[in-house]
C-alpha cells in the first residue's frame, strides 16, 4: 500500500509496479490487528471517543483523497455528501418500523448511498471541467446546500439539527450498541472495509484511469477515455464513501446539524487530506489521525490550536507539498541502500534543536496572547507546565532566548544535516 | 415606486462593493490563472488595519494608508508565497490561497480578537444626504457609490488608456512574448496582485464601518465574491461589474419585497395542503423570498454553469 500511484514516464520504476495487481495483504493484516488490540491500550472513555472521530475521519479523508490525490479535483464541498449521508441515516433511525428491521451495522450502507446519490445528480454538470471550474461548482452547491439546511426544515431540522437513537435498530448478534466500545467495533470494522475497498478500487482499471485524466486529460481523451465519465464515476465512487463516513457520525453521535455540512468542515478534510499527503494511499490515514489528535487533544491546550495549525498548514503547501507521507518516503531510498542510521544525529541536532526553538516560538505567542487579551488584573499563566507572571520582564528574556538558541543551532547545523541527507542517498562507491 | 428607487439605490451599494472586491480578483484570475481564495481576507485586513489607523490619524488617513498597507501585503504574498507554489501548478495554488485565507482570519483573531471593533464612519458624513418618501439616505452610502464609481473609472482608464494598461493587457495573454520584448513580466504580476488586493483593501476600509468590523466578514462575504466572478465570466471585468450589480440588486430586492411561495404555488394552480404542519412539503410552501435572499447568489451560479459554463460574458476558451 506504499507505492505512489502514478503515471508519471519520468518514474518507469513506480510505472511497472503501478501495473501488477497484487496486494499486498500484511499491511491489512497489521491494520485490523491493530484496530482489535487498541481499545485494550487506550481504555479511557474519552480515548475511545477520539478514536472513533479519527476512524470516522480517516475514511472520509480517504474518499476525499480519492477525488484530490488521485483524480487531481479539488473540492471545497465535500462535507456536503458525508452531511446528507448522516442526515438520512438519523431520518432512518426516526422511522421506528423500518430501522426495527435492519442491523444497525448495515446502516452506513443506505448513508453511503444517499451521499452516492447526490454525488450522482451534482457530478452530473461539476465534473464536466477540472481544476477550478470544479472548484467553484463544488464551493457553490456546497454552500447552496448548507444555506438550504435552514430552510429545508423538514429534512435538516434547521438550527438545532435532528437527533436519533442507534439502538431502536435490530440486534446483531445480541449486539444492541448501547456501550461506546460496542461503537467503536463497529466503526473499525467498517474502516477497514471502505478502506479496503477504496484501495482496490484505485487498483482497477478505472482507478488506473482516474490517475491518468489527473497527470493529462488531453491524452487519456486520445487513448478513448472520456475524461468527463471518469471523474464522474470518481466522484460518485468518493460520495458513497464520505456517505458512509457521514452514516458513522450519525451512529456515533446521534445527532447531525448544519455544521457536519457547512464549508468550514469541508475546508477540514482538506485541511487534513493535505496535511497528510495527497500522493500515497496511506496519507490521508496519517492526516487524520493528526488532524483529530491536534483538534481533540491540542485544542484542550491552548486557545490558539487553529492558528498553529493553519501556520503549518501553509508551510506545507509552500515547502512539503508532499505532505507527512510525502517527507516519510524521502527516506525509502536511504533506507534501501541502509543507511537510515546514519541520519539519526544529524536529525536529532537539527530537528531537536529546531523544534526546540519552535517551542520558544509559540511560547512567546501565548504570552503575547496573555497579555492582550486576559482579562485585566489577570497576570498569571501557566505554560509548559510552569505557572508565572506574564508582565514581568523575566519569562519573555527566556522564550526569546529559547526561540533563538533553538533556531539558531537548527540553522548552524542544517549544512551538516544537508551532508548528511546526500550521503545517505548515494550508493557507496558511487562517483561524488 | 419610492421604495423602488430606496431598493435601487440600497442594491447600488452591495453591488458596487461587490465589484471593488471581484475586479480586483477577476483580474488576478485573467493573470495568473488562479483564483485567490484570500481575497476576502485581505478586504478584511483593510478594515481592520484602517480601524487600528483611524484610532491615531482618523478616518481618512485610513482609507489613504490601509489600502497601501494591504496593497504592499498582497504583493509580498505574491512575491514570496504564490511564485514559489506556482511551480506545482494550479491545485496546490489554490490550496495556498485558500490556507492563507484561514491563517488571516486567525491571525486578525490573535491581535484584535474575537469581538466586533467599534470602527464608526467619520463624523463629516453623519448626515442624512436626502430622502425618499420619508426613507433617509446616509450621505455615506452616497459617498460609497462615487468611490466605488471613480475607482472603476480609474482602473478602466489606466488598463485601456494607458501605456502601463497596455503592456498588462498583453501580459495578460502573451507572457513569453511581452517578456521577449524586454518588460519584466513578474514584476508587472506582483503588481497587479497588489493593485488587486488593495482594491480589496479600500472595499475593506469603506465596508467596515457599514457591515461590521468582524473576524467572520471576510467568510460572510468571501463565496458571494467567488459566486460573482464566476457568474460575471472568469476573468471578465465587465462581467464582474453586471453580475456584481445583479447579485446586489437581486438580494435587497428580495429581501425589500416578501413574496411568499404559497402565493406561486396557488397561482400555479397547487392547492394547499391541509394541515400544513403535517406535510412533507411544509418547507416548500412556507418559503419567503427573504428567507432565500442570501442563496439566491448560488441558485443563480449553478444554474449558469449548468447552461452557460463560461459565465455571462466568459470566453469560451477561458
Amino acid at each position: 500500500m506504499t507505492d505512489q500511484l502514478t503515471t508519471d514516464p519520468t518514474k518507469p520504476a513506480q510505472r511497472i509496479g503501478a501495473g501488477s495487481l497484487t496486494v499486498p495483504l500484511i499491511p491489512w493484516v497489521l491494520a485490523a490487528a491493530l484496530l482489535m488490540v487498541l481499545p485494550f491500550i487506550f481504555t479511557a472513555n474519552s480515548a475511545i471517543t477520539i478514536m472513533n472521530q479519527m476512524a470516522i475521519t480517516i475514511i472520509f479523508a480517504l474518499a476525499y483523497n480519492m477525488l484530490l490525490g488521485q483524480g487531481g479535483m479539488l473540492s471545497f464541498g465535500h462535507a456536503v455528501y458525508a452531511g446528507v449521508g448522516g442526515f438520512a441515516c438519523v431520518h432512518i433511525m426516526n422511522m421506528d418500523d423500518f430501522f426495527a428491521q435492519i442491523p444497525l451495522p448495515l446502516l452506513p450502507i443506505f448513508g453511503g448511498l444517499m451521499g452516492m446519490g447526490l454525488a450522482t445528480i451534482v457530478g452530473a454538470f461539476s465534473t464536466r471541467k477540472a481544476g477550478t471550474v470544479f472548484a467553484m461548482i463544488s464551493l457553490g452547491v456546497g454552500e447552496l446546500i448548507a444555506a438550504c439546511s435552514v430552510i429545508i426544515v423538514a429534512f435538516f431540522g434547521g438550527e438545532e439539527g435532528i437527533s436519533g437513537d442507534r439502538t431502536y435498530g435490530m440486534p446483531f448478534f445480541g449486539v444492541e450498541f448501547l456501550q461506546q466500545i460496542e461503537v467503536y467495533y463497529l466503526i473499525a470494522a467498517w474502516l477497514l472495509i471502505s478502506a479496503a475497498l477504496m484501495y482496490l478500487y484505485s487498483r482497477t482499471p478505472l482507478g488506473r484511469m482516474a490517475n491518468a485524466v489527473r497527470d493529462n486529460p488531453e491524452r487519456a481523451e486520445f487513448l478513448g477515455y472520456s475524461a468527463r465519465w471518469v471523474r464522474f464515476f470518481s466522484f460518485v465512487a468518493s460520495g458513497f464513501f464520505a456517505g458512509v463516513a457521514g452514516a458513522l457520525f450519525a451512529i456515533n453521535y446521534e445527532i447531525l446539524t448544519e455544521e457536519n455540512l457547512n464549508t468550514t468542515q469541508s475546508g477540514l478534510i482538506l485541511l487534513a487530506t493535505f496535511l497528510g499527503g495527497v500522493g500515497f494511499f496511506f496519507g490521508p490515514i496519517l492526516g487524520a489521525i493528526v488532524f483529530t489528535l491536534v483538534q481533540t487533544v491540542l485544542s484542550l491546550q491552548t486557545e490558539l490550536w487553529a492558528f498553529y495549525l493553519g501556520i503549518v498548514f501553509v508551510v506545507t503547501v509552500m515547502f512539503f507539498p508532499g505532505g507527512l507521507a510525502g517527507l516519510l518516503m524521502m527516506h525509502v531510498p536511504a533506507m534501501r541502500l541502509g543507511k537510515l542510521g546514519r541520519l539519526g544525529v544529524p536529525y536529532l541536532k537539527t530537528l531537536g534543536s529546531g523544534a526546540i526553538g519552535c517551542l520558544g516560538a509559540a511560547g512567546l505567542i501565548e504570552m503575547t496572547f496573555h497579555l492582550r487579551h486576559a482579562s485585566a488584573g489577570d497576570h498569571s499563566m501557566t505554560l509548559f507546565w510552569i505557572t508565572f507572571d506574564s508582565h514581568t520582564i523575566l519569562p519573555w528574556i527566556v522564550a526569546i532566548a529559547v526561540t533563538f538558541v533553538g533556531l539558531g543551532i537548527a540553522r548552524r547545523t542544517a549544512p551538516a544535516l544537508a551532508e548528511a541527507w546526500n550521503e545517505a542517498n548515494t550508493p557507496d562507491g558511487a562517483p561524488r | 415606486m419610492d421604495l423602488i428607487l430606496v431598493n435601487l439605490i440600497d442594491g447600488l451599494v452591495t453591488g458596487l462593493l461587490l465589484f471593488m472586491l471581484s475586479a480586483g480578483l477577476t483580474l488576478i484570475f485573467s493573470m495568473m490563472g488562479v483564483l485567490n481564495f484570500a481575497h476576502a481576507s485581505f478586504y478584511m485586513l483593510g478594515a481592520y488595519f484602517a480601524f487600528q489607523i483611524s484610532l491615531y490619524l482618523g478616518f481618512w488617513m485610513g482609507l489613504l494608508i490601509a489600502p497601501l498597507v494591504v496593497g504592499v501585503l498582497g504583493a509580498g504574498v505574491e512575491r514570496y508565497g504564490l511564485r514559489r507554489v506556482h511551480q506545482y501548478g494550479h491545485v496546490p495554488e489554490l490550496i495556498f490561497t485558500f490556507g492563507l485565507a484561514l491563517l488571516i482570519e486567525e491571525l486578525v483573531q490573535f491581535i484584535w480578537g474575537k469581538n466586533q471593533m467599534p470602527y464608526a464612519t467619520p463624523e463629516i458624513l453623519q448626515f442624512t444626504a436626502f430622502s425618499i418618501a420619508g426613507n433617509s439616505i446616509p450621505a455615506y452610502k452616497i459617498f460609497m457609490i462615487f468611490i466605488s464609481i471613480a475607482i472603476f473609472i480609474g482602473l478602466l482608464y489606466v488598463l485601456t488608456r494607458t501605456r502601463v494598461g497596455m503592456i498588462i493587457q498583453a501580459a495578460l495573454t502573451y507572457p513569453k512574448t511581452v517578456e521577449a520584448l524586454g518588460h519584466n513580466v513578474p514584476l508587472i504580476f506582483m503588481g497587479v496582485f497588489g493593485v488587486g488586493t488593495a482594491l480589496a483593501g479600500v472595499a475593506g476600509v469603506i465596508a467596515g464601518p457599514v457591515l461590521g468590523t468582524f473576524p467572520g466578514m471576510a467568510f460572510v462575504l468571501g463565496s458571494i465574491v467567488f459566486v460573482t466572478i464566476v457568474i460575471g465570466g472568469l476573468g471578465s471585468l465587465w462581467g464582474a461589474l453586471v453580475a456584481s450589480l445583479l447579485i446586489g440588486w437581486i438580494t435587497t430586492f428580495s429581501k425589500a419585497y416578501n413574496l411568499r411561495m404559497e402565493d406561486l404555488l396557488t397561482w400555479l394552480g397547487f392547492t394547499k395542503p391541509e394541515p400544513i404542519w403535517d406535510s412533507a412539503w411544509r418547507d416548500l410552501w412556507s418559503i419567503t423570498s427573504p428567507q432565500i435572499a442570501d442563496i439566491l447568489p448560488y441558485i443563480l451560479m449553478v444554474l449558469i454553469l449548468i447552461f452557460r459554463p463560461y459565465g455571462l460574458f466568459g470566453k469560451r476558451d477561458a
